[in-house]
């Protein structure tokens, strides 16, 4: 039974494929602790680079640059999460409606078109219509490509619910809003928490749009930083990288559980 | 790309009246802040350019012209085939190509691997497979660049167990790049082929042994054939954004291995910028790969019937 399924050399390939996956961060992640001044010795384990995130000459740009990655992805996977469970709502639970395959193909647009694209289209646009690029333009786009990421997974729990459910609440005088409230939304939780989770790391982790539409003198994270390695790598940089790897992994986490919790549905 | 699924009757359709409001936010934000900039993206690239970076609004088709046909230094010699920006196109599709391949030639058995396991660990290897997808592109790029680089982990430890004599000159070249692209976009090969093995009969390979067919006869005539809608949609979700990507061709690589991506974020920079030629560009770029993804849908639609 087992013979068939058994490739000789497969096991060494998975773990080359993790070493590889997990190699540069792994190294980052040490030598961010690294107490020298230079990348390239090792002068014995610090947290200097850590304080001096915090602390240190620009820590000011940095910490502001966080501030904007933060709300920016708080406001937009919140957003993007509303818009996507309206639409996994009618999508899943509207039956059959003049423009569904439309509807679809829009929703997954963002995901069609290549990132550089949408970062030129966009640039292009708020420009034509005079908005200033600055915070509400980097907010606009990331609201926009964040749709599809929140929608994914709230569609794909919506659909494993039965309509019983519903129906059982509405049979006994629910009114459809209260079915909804009480009902399907709780069902539907884990599906939109999820969804949130993940557009929050997508909006978090965006460089190329944001670096498109920010205007001067307007950071996020990821272009901060990708401002200062242009100027080569510095300690404090695997520092800020370690804390957000960090966060990545804290938040994939959340999301996997949140999933494999509300994997049974009652 | 799959499509949106079969609705299932009358107790699925509670919110058949809704339809409309419910779909009116995603119409309005995906409408306007994508569907008309692609537009108008369209319209700009037949503009003339501004000298201060902008657009004057005199239809012309000197974005394309530039990007296809040169008439020497100055203008004045006859029209020729303008090379440098078809060989930025090919680069890319090279690269692109090559880090699909390598992407492949890991993620299949690594994929194949994960679906074999007992159901139990399937998931926490799944997880690992993925956490590294959800850290910043950005930072995974850079961590890369520091490892490879030439005074970097990598050479220093090649160096010190005496493999190598001088450092290997990794960063700036092609292969640094097609090894930052396959770094950004292994998961998405993993998983679509992963999805396809874990259907995969395994009676069928247990058919084929019993007919004396070796392991790697049987993966090659039985198994490949059978999942290759998963190797497939593996291929694209890796050469796609490839095709279009910046960071690792811009911090991995140096003038010589110059991509898509940073042609198209050049003509945006400041006063020097063409955004009609930069939106030519990626009008270029975007109707390739709508013809990569069209070919797939048709492909998908005919497997279908």
């Amino acid at each position: 039974m087992k013979g068939v399924r058994h490739y000789p050399g497969f096991l060494a390939m998975t773990l080359a494929c993790l070493l590889v996956l997990y190699a540069p961060l792994a190294v980052v992640a040490v030598y961010s602790f690294n107490g020298s001044t230079s990348i390239t010795q090792w002068g014995g384990f610090s947290l200097r680079w850590y304080g001096d995130v915090f602390t240190g000459p620009e820590a000011g740009r940095f910490g502001q640059a966080a501030w904007n990655s933060l709300t920016i992805a708080l406001i937009a996977s919140t957003t993007a999460a509303a818009i996507a469970t309206a639409a996994a709502l009618a999508m899943i639970r509207g039956g059959a409606f003049h423009g569904r395959q439309a509807s679809f193909a829009l929703i997954n647009l963002p995901l069609m078109v290549p990132e550089i694209v949408i970062a030129v289209s966009t640039l292009i646009f708020f420009s034509t219509v005079g908005l200033t690029t600055g915070y509400l333009t980097i907010l606009l786009a990331h609201i926009t490509f964040c749709i599809p990421f929140a929608y994914l997974p709230i569609a794909a729990r919506l659909e494993g619910i039965e309509g019983t459910y519903e129906q059982a609440a509405r049979d006994l005088y629910a009114t459809r809003a209260q079915a909804f409230r009480l009902i399907l939304l709780p069902l539907m939780m884990p599906g939109v928490v999820s969804g949130w989770l993940l557009a929050f790391i997508i909006s978090l982790d965006d460089f190329i749009i944001t670096n498109f539409v920010k205007g001067a003198g307007m950071e996020t994270l990821p272009t901060a930083i990708f401002g200062s390695v242009k100027q080569g790598i510095k300690p404090n940089i695997m520092a800020i990288s370690t804390l957000m790897l960090g966060v990545s992994v804290l938040f994939v986490t959340a999301a996997y559980l949140v999933n494999r919790k509300g994997q049974k549905i009652p | 790309m799959a499509g949106p699924g079969p609705s299932r009757g009358p107790a699925d359709a509670a919110y058949a009246g809704l339809v409309r409001p419910l779909l009116l936010p995603t119409w309005v934000v995906i409408g306007i802040l994508m569907v008309v900039p692609v537009a108008l993206m369209a319209v700009y690239s037949f503009l003339t350019k501004e000298f201060r970076g902008g657009v004057e609004w005199d239809f012309t088709l000197a974005a394309y012209d530039q990007f296809f046909v040169t008439r020497g230094l100055f203008g004045d010699e006859p029209a020729q085939i303008e090379w440098t920006y078809i060989t930025i196109f090919a680069r890319s599709i090279w690269q692109a190509a090559l880090a699909t391949g390598l992407c492949l030639l890991i993620g299949f058995p690594t994929a194949w691997f994960i679906a074999t396991r007992p159901a139990r660990t399937r998931g926490v290897w799944l997880f690992l497979i993925t956490i590294p997808y959800w850290v910043n592109l950005l930072i995974r790029t850079v961590s890369l660049k520091f490892l490879i680089r030439e005074t970097g982990p990598l050479n220093e430890s090649l160096m010190a167990i005496g493999l190598i004599d001088s450092p290997l000159p990794l960063v700036n070249t092609n292969l640094a790049v097609q090894l930052g692209l396959f770094y950004s976009y292994l998961p998405f090969m993993v998983l679509p082929i992963y999805a396809a093995v874990e259907r995969y009969n395994f009676a069928l390979s247990e058919a084929a042994a019993d007919l004396y067919a070796s392991r790697w006869a049987t993966l090659r005539e039985i198994v490949l054939p059978v999942v290759r809608p998963g190797i497939v949609a593996g291929m694209i979700l890796v050469f796609v954004p490839s095709l279009g990507a910046f960071l690792a061709p811009d911090l991995l690589g140096g003038a010589k291995t110059f991509m898509i991506g940073s042609l198209i974020d050049e003509q945006f920079k400041g006063s020097q910028g063409n955004w009609p030629f930069g939106a030519a560009v990626s009008m270029i770029l975007m109707s390739m790969v709508m013809v990569v993804l069209l070919a797939y849908a048709r492909a998908q639609g005919r497997a279908g019937r």
